[in-house]
């Protein structure tokens, strides 16, 4: 009687492990060489139509471009990857580079260090207040950004008025800094890489860093763990602030002439896209800064590569958009799929 | 030989009959205590016998059986000298609200036993394990770690006492690898405070390969099956040096060669010296692991004995032992044409191969533990989920799958489990919810007209006696009990053929839950289907007319009201003992 009722199971064959075990593999290996797929691939499409596009000095041009978007999507993937969003970057980034500039002007021969540290101080401050609300006040991330892009961007306002810091102001060796090489490489790209190649390294291979992706991934499972959640998500979000601050400083040294447009109006949502793009989960958990530094190197090729072949710029924002689409999609249908596979290969070890 | 079968054909021993004044005592006649099992072990243990408190005119069993013999013979565990249990829980009690989950829970583990806990659904297993882990404190009670007065008011407080808890879906981190689970916070280091993933690898190697299983410590979590990513959660317990691991349910949502491996996992444990408390519906699986027992009813600890010389049956027992004496009477005509026609419907790992139908002014009641896939069925009829094979016909006319506007066209009305997320906007007033679903008619030119939705819920909310400050007033504001009278309100608004209920007196007080019974009642008479889940037997017992039992995804039985009984629902919805399969 108890056959009928419980009719024998099937022992879990190891086929269906294996087979599982390489579809989650493939899935996640996708994620981190797509990206530098579509990276080579428009860059060769490009370059067959336009040689010019590999000469070594629009390269240059490309990675100065990118420096300060890939260096802020550091700061971006510490939040992003915690299951939140910082979105005042961009007012943080302006705000900076305004007063960080303006100390060349106010305090003769100030020395260049002494004015990241600067920037570096303002984008802390800006990003602890965010961190603060986010950790301890418990409101999401999105409202948290939301508002302090927009607080900020007043405070831009007030304080630069119709004012602006000009070039004339800035000492030679402050506005070189993009334009030095060494062995054909921007300076500025070397430096921007190692930041990033430090930040990836402390979010790999530190208890920090990693309980940093435990939060994104599973928030409740983390308090359960023991990990000091809130500590670690003030800590991720006043780095993000910091490095945008560094980032103002950056923009100042590369455009010179500093208003209350300084960073752009969408410098925030490029930097998240590029974020994005780059195969870190928008839900958090996974993901890395290399990743989100290839990103932006995508974004601002396209940018150039558009340019170069004399497409509309309106193309340029219509194709970031699709890839964004895109990686989303991916990530969302990379889930779902393995959520089903998942359910029916349960269902054949228990039917 | 499976020690459970043994009990086969017993379904009719002594105390089967309505009416159990007494079940413990019966319990007494029918399994003796284990030879020698009395005596010194018992009166070292206080937890024996139950408060004054324990009233309801069931003074029931006292604790025996003693770990005495299976600490000894395992030696010195532990450090603790033989006999003195690793944890000691005595008469605690947890309440939620009006809820009383756990009223007097009293356990004992010694070192080198796996120890079963078994009970009905909502007898205080589940809180009494989150106890254990520091999830929930009791309200009161003592809890003794190694003989030491002992306070859990975290999980932290428990990992630190040494207690790891497995549960039925354990709480991993998708996107990490298996080591990194295991080791999250405690990752060993390499210079400069640097996590040194290798030797993290290796030993997460070296603790699956103790446990004998394996798994790739590198792999990412996401996607490994349940077995696996419990096998990481005691791999976890085993790097904590836990000693007392409690396992929840672990076995529901695994296969016959996983609970294989899981038991030999806990043998395992048992014989490095620590305690495991497993719980489990399938009382085969109790008989096959643990040494000794503990059945909770109601919040109360019932009984605590060896296992050998008990039977499925006397477990089954002391599991129900309520007085049969709560139905109520039929009183209406027999059931019109057919209504709803469930064939062959089957959701790949959820449900397999459920055929029924229930027909105009029938209440057909859907038993079975938690998990067996009676919620998932209910879900697919209305179209919340899809399903992969079969049909569901209402009136004749096949339903859409996964499409709830076409099931609403056809008239079905489906009261969710959850009425706080699912059942009700709860920010949203008493009369916008109850218009909720009749929005259709309560419009004028496209408008929704306040005059009608107002009186609308005022007509409703007369009807079935809501007591609600005004109409108004968000939702939020009612009792439970009010609150699901608004949900059954928003359905019976639009006059449905069929209705479906899930878990309806879930957290209700005893007075509007007869209400609700009386009401479902009443629909029916008048004419309305009705398929009603409930996890309670007697309320099964008390409102269907037909009683279906649902096991492991599959309809193991099939019942009139008039040959039902709570030995037989139980029986068929744990596999033991039979029931009638279909």
């Amino acid at each position: 009687m108890s056959t009928i009722l419980a009719p024998p199971r099937e022992p879990s064959g190891a086929p269906a492990e294996a087979g599982s075990r390489r579809l989650t593999e493939r899935v996640f290996r996708v994620r981190e060489t797509g990206i530098i797929a579509v990276l080579g691939l428009f860059v060769l499409i490009t370059a067959l139509i336009q040689p010019r596009f590999v000469s070594s000095s629009n390269i240059q041009f490309i990675l100065v471009d990118t420096a300060v978007y890939a260096l802020v999507a550091l700061g971006e993937t510490m939040v992003i990857i915690t299951r939140n969003v910082d979105l005042s970057v961009q007012s943080v980034l302006a705000l900076s580079a305004y007063l960080s500039a303006g100390l060349f002007g106010h305090v003769h021969g100030i020395p260049i260090p002494v004015v990241f540290l600067a920037g570096l101080g303002i984008g802390l401050a800006f990003g602890a207040a965010n961190g603060l609300m986010v950790s301890l006040g418990r409101v999401p991330s999105l409202v948290v950004t939301l508002a302090t892009l927009y607080i900020i961007q007043g405070i831009d306002i007030l304080v630069v008025g119709g004012n602006e810091v000009v070039a004339s102001s800035l000492p030679a060796g402050f506005v070189d800094i993009p334009n030095v090489t060494i062995l054909g490489i921007p300076w500025l790209a070397i430096a921007v890489a190692a930041v990033i190649g430090a930040g990836a390294y402390y979010l790999r291979s530190f208890r920090s860093g990693r309980e940093l992706y435990a939060i994104g991934s599973n928030p409740d499972g983390a308090r359960l763990a023991g990990i000091p959640v809130a500590r670690r998500v003030f800590t991720a979000f006043t780095l993000c602030g910091g490095i945008a601050g560094v980032g103002g400083v950056l923009w100042a040294a590369q455009y010179q002439t500093i208003n209350t447009s300084a960073g752009g109006t969408n410098f925030s949502l490029i930097v998240i896209a590029a974020v994005v793009v780059g195969g870190v989960a928008i839900f958090g958990g996974s993901g890395s800064a290399v990743g989100a530094a290839i990103g932006a190197l995508l974004l601002g090729t396209i940018n150039v590569a558009l340019d170069v072949l004399g497409i509309s710029d309106f193309w340029d924002q219509a194709i970031a958009g699709f890839l964004l689409l895109l990686a989303i999609t991916l990530d969302r249908g990379i889930s779902v799929r393995l959520a089903a596979a998942l359910r029916k290969r349960g269902a054949r070890h228990a039917a | 030989m499976d020690p459970g079968r043994s009990a086969d054909g017993r379904i009719s021993g002594p105390g089967q009959s309505a009416g159990l004044p007494n079940p413990a005592a019966d319990w007494e006649g029918s399994a003796g205590p284990a030879p020698g099992s009395q005596g010194a072990g018992a009166s070292r243990r206080p937890v024996a016998g139950l408060g004054p408190s324990a009233g309801q005119g069931t003074d029931e069993g006292q604790v025996r059986g003693t770990g005495q013999g299976l600490s000894a013979g395992q030696g010195t565990v532990g450090g603790n000298g033989p006999g003195t249990p690793l944890l000691s829980l005595r008469h605690a009690a947890k309440a939620f609200g009006a809820v009383h989950a756990v009223v007097d829970g009293s356990i004992d583990l010694y070192g080198g036993e796996v120890h079963g806990l078994v009970g009905e659904n909502g007898a205080g297993k589940s809180t009494l394990v989150k106890i254990l882990a520091g999830v929930h404190p009791p309200d009161s009670g003592e809890l003794l770690v190694g003989n030491v007065p002992a306070a859990l008011p975290s999980p932290a407080a428990a990992q630190d006492a040494g207690i790891a808890v497995i549960y039925q879906e354990p709480t991993l981190f998708p996107d990490l690898t298996a080591a990194e689970n295991i080791f999250m916070g405690r990752q060993p280091l390499r210079r400069g405070r640097r996590i040194d993933a290798r030797k993290m690898r290796e030993q997460a190697r070296e603790l699956f390969g103790r446990l004998g299983v394996r798994l790739d410590p590198g792999r990412i979590c996401r996607g490994l099956s349940i077995a696996d990513q419990q096998i990481i959660e005691i791999a976890k317990a085993l790097s904590l040096e836990a000693k007392i691991i409690v396992m929840d349910e672990p076995t529901a949502a695994l296969s016959a060669a996983e609970v294989n491996r899981l038991f030999d996992v806990a043998r395992t444990l048992r014989a490095s010296g620590a305690a495991v408390l497993f719980i489990s519906h399938r009382l085969e699986e109790v008989f096959e692991i643990c040494q000794r027992v503990t059945v909770m009813r109601d919040g109360r600890h019932v009984l605590t004995s060896e296992l050998p010389g008990l039977t499925a049956d006397d477990l089954v027992r002391a599991m129900v032992g309520r007085k049969l004496d709560e139905r109520v009477a039929g009183g209406r005509g027999a059931p019109g044409e057919r209504v709803l026609k469930v064939e062959r419907l089957t959701r790949e790992g959820a449900f397999i191969d459920v055929s029924f139908d229930v027909r105009a002014g029938e209440i057909v009641a859907m038993s079975g533990l938690v998990g067996s896939g009676r919620s998932e069925v209910a879900r697919a009829i209305f179209g919340i989920d899809s399903y992969d094979a079969g049909s569901v016909t209402v009136r004749e006319r096949p339903l859409r799958k996964s499409s709830p506007t076409s099931a609403m066209a056809a008239g079905v009305g489906f009261v969710p489990e959850d009425r706080r997320q699912q059942g009700l906007v709860m920010e949203m007033s008493v009369q916008q919810n109850m218009a909720l679903a009749s929005l259709g008619r309560l419009r004028h030119a496209g408008l929704i007209s306040g005059k009608s939705e107002r009186d609308f819920a005022a007509d409703w909310a007369l009807k079935l006696r809501i007591k609600f400050g005004r109409l108004t007033d968000p939702v939020s504001q009612l009792s439970g009990g009010n609150q699901q009278k608004v949900v059954l309100a928003k359905w019976l608004g639009r006059n449905p053929s069929l209705l479906i209920v899930d878990e309806p007196t879930r957290g209700i007080d005893i007075a509007t839950k007869a209400e609700v019974h009386r009401l479902l009642s009443e629909l029916a008479r008048n004419g309305v289907a009705i398929l009603m889940i409930s996890s309670e037997l007697p309320e099964v017992l008390r409102v269907g007319d037909r009683i279906l039992v649902m096991r492991e995804g599959r309809l193991v039985g099939e019942y009139p009201r008039s040959d039902a009984s709570e030995e037989k629902i139980m029986s068929a919805a744990t596999g033991q003992l039979g029931g009638q399969p279909r």
